[in-house]
């Protein structure tokens, strides 16, 4: 009798998924979904409905019968508007036939553009603490992720000399998030200009995520992709689920030079085929005055930032004040408690949910993501919770 | 004058001065004497309740009455829109383009308290030469505030 071993489900799975961790945010979310009445500071979208007028004509487009699939590279009135919208938001002329391309989400989008230009073993440059998909996408794609820490005492900035410390002659891009989440952090133009130089000096190809970048409320958004020489070396990665409060949409788009539109284009072809059609309608509408949409959104966000921020310190719980996006990184390391620790307790004795910053990377260690794209009261309340949960973990 | 801090009376206008002030990134004594100034330059005029009247015991009933009017030879409208004004039934009351004159929002117990206003002191005022008066139903929206919410729906309480 011959008996075949037979291997388990697990054993099944490739090495490279099978050796990348849950995400952390996946292990809190099962924690917290069990719990009902609680504030929570632990999501990343925006509390604000969707525009009515882009909802209105998303139900007319699908009354009309707008179903079917679009060009792989998404609707050509869609791109022609994106490209009129990138230029005059971030001063980047695309051609909307030849360097745009509509995916699902900036996060279909990131992954296009990692694996479009990684060769298994090339170093990829991001900076932590970082969104969760960035050291994933990167390992899919046979990359080697290279973390460059961002620190409090710098606003999370990313600077040129934390850059110079981890670059290899084997390094081949650089990720970017500003603003980013989850530490809110924003560059200032002259830092663009120096990440800029670095990127140039070391031949690298730069993929920019600035899908917070109509959230900025201290001065002006600057994209890298506009100084002079970089859109050649740059991925420009936008979408709508912030800004517009668009997040279900599932709606990105990703703008490059010709031949690296056409190398992402071949995956996103394969594995995708186009984004929804119904919401390149959306995206369309909402296109159509987006300041009217974004301004109100972003005036709210920065006076509950303002709240928030001040709450927070007046509380003895130490956060920088983020020049961009809607979340809070505050610093617990003082009160003598692991990240991990301190948000379980925070849900325990407070009921208030916020997200470990370890979910972000290693480097989150000592901080808390507190999102504030949720209503003013209940970020006063929830400020008040941390304050008081704060003061009694210094008595104890 | 501080706009944004109008926009946040006009939408809540029972938060605190602490509150707005540390939204606006400013001192509550700030707040409160721009509050101040805003009240005495006129700009604000009152603050009051979003109610849903449906919702209420006894809850009101309201008229919109258009009217028209002969103008005056001095004054135009403006004399005679005052007088209307200081009823106490007439809740606003408004200039407007186009086929009517006035429109004038009334409010009262009954569709009888009403119609006597409309027609006891309102018809037969001098210079008023008609008016039609529509009864209100149902309110679906007030100064920007939806009457019935629906069960919103639940979004996650954790995402990235």
């Amino acid at each position: 009798m011959s008996s075949r071993s037979s291997k388990s489900p697990r054993e099944r799975i490739s090495r490279v998924v099978r050796d990348i961790p849950r995400s952390g945010i996946r292990d809190f979310f099962d924690i917290v979904s069990q719990r009902h009445d609680i504030i929570s500071l632990g999501v990343g979208e925006p509390d604000f409905d969707t525009p009515w007028h882009v909802r209105e004509a998303t139900i007319y487009a699908l009354e009309k019968g707008v179903t079917s699939y679009t060009s792989n590279r998404g609707l050509p009135k869609l791109r022609q508007a994106l490209a009129r919208y990138v230029e005059a938001q971030f001063g980047v002329a695309y051609d909307p036939d030849l360097e745009m391309l509509v995916t699902v989400g900036v996060s279909e989008a990131l992954d296009l553009a990692v694996r479009a230009v990684i060769n298994p073993g090339d170093e990829v440059l991001y900076h932590s603490p970082c969104y969760v998909s960035y050291a994933p996408v990167i390992l899919f794609a046979g990359g080697v992720p290279v973390a460059v820490e961002t620190r409090a005492e710098d606003g999370f900035r990313l600077t040129r000399e934390a850059l110079e410390r981890k670059v290899t002659p084997r390094t081949r891009l650089l990720m970017l998030n500003f603003p980013n989440n989850p530490t809110g952090a924003t560059l200032t133009p002259d830092d663009v200009r120096e990440l800029a130089a670095f990127a140039e000096a070391h031949d690298l190809v730069v993929v920019t995520d600035e899908i917070y970048a109509e959230l900025t409320y201290e001065g002006r958004h600057v994209s890298i992709a506009a100084e002079p020489g970089m859109k050649e070396r740059t991925i420009f990665l936008h979408g709508f689920s912030k800004a517009w409060a668009m997040t279900g949409f599932r709606l990105g788009y990703a703008c490059a030079p010709p031949d690296l539109t056409e190398a992402m284009m071949k995956i996103h072809q394969y594995v995708m085929l186009c984004a929804p059609i119904l919401s390149q309608e959306a995206a369309l509408e909402a296109l159509r005055d987006p300041e009217r949409d974004i301004g109100p959104m972003r005036d709210e966000y920065r006076r509950r930032r303002n709240y928030f921020v001040k709450a927070l310190n007046d509380a003895g719980v130490p956060c920088h004040r983020p020049g961009g996006a809607f979340y809070l990184f505050p610093e617990i390391r003082s009160l003598g408690l692991s990240s991990k620790d301190f948000a379980l307790r925070l849900l325990e004795e407070e009921s208030v949910a916020a997200v470990p910053g370890t979910a972000f990377g290693p480097e989150g260690e000592g901080f808390l993501r507190c999102a504030y794209a949720t209503g003013f009261a209940e970020i006063r309340e929830a400020a008040g919770r941390i304050a008081r949960f704060a003061d009694r973990l210094r008595r104890t | 004058m501080n706009r944004e801090l109008l926009d946040l009376l006009v939408r809540n206008a029972r938060q605190s001065d602490q509150d707005l002030a540390d939204q606006l990134g400013l001192s509550a004594e700030a707040v409160a004497g721009q509050i101040a100034e805003l009240e005495a330059a006129g700009v604000v005029r009152g603050y009051h309740a979003i109610v849903n009247e449906d919702k209420v015991e006894d809850p009101q009933v309201t008229a919109v009455i258009e009217v028209q009017v002969v103008p005056e030879r001095e004054g135009g409208f403006n004399r005679l829109a005052l007088r209307i004004s200081r009823f106490p039934e007439a809740r606003s009351v408004y200039l407007m383009s186009g086929a009517m004159d006035l429109l004038v929002f009334v409010e009262g117990r009954d569709l009888r308290e009403i119609s006597s206003f409309v027609s006891e002191k309102l018809a037969p005022m001098e210079g008023v030469s008609g008016t039609r008066t529509h009864f209100l139903m149902k309110t679906y929206k007030h100064r920007g505030v939806l009457m019935d919410h629906e069960d919103e729906f639940e979004k996650l309480k954790v995402t990235p």
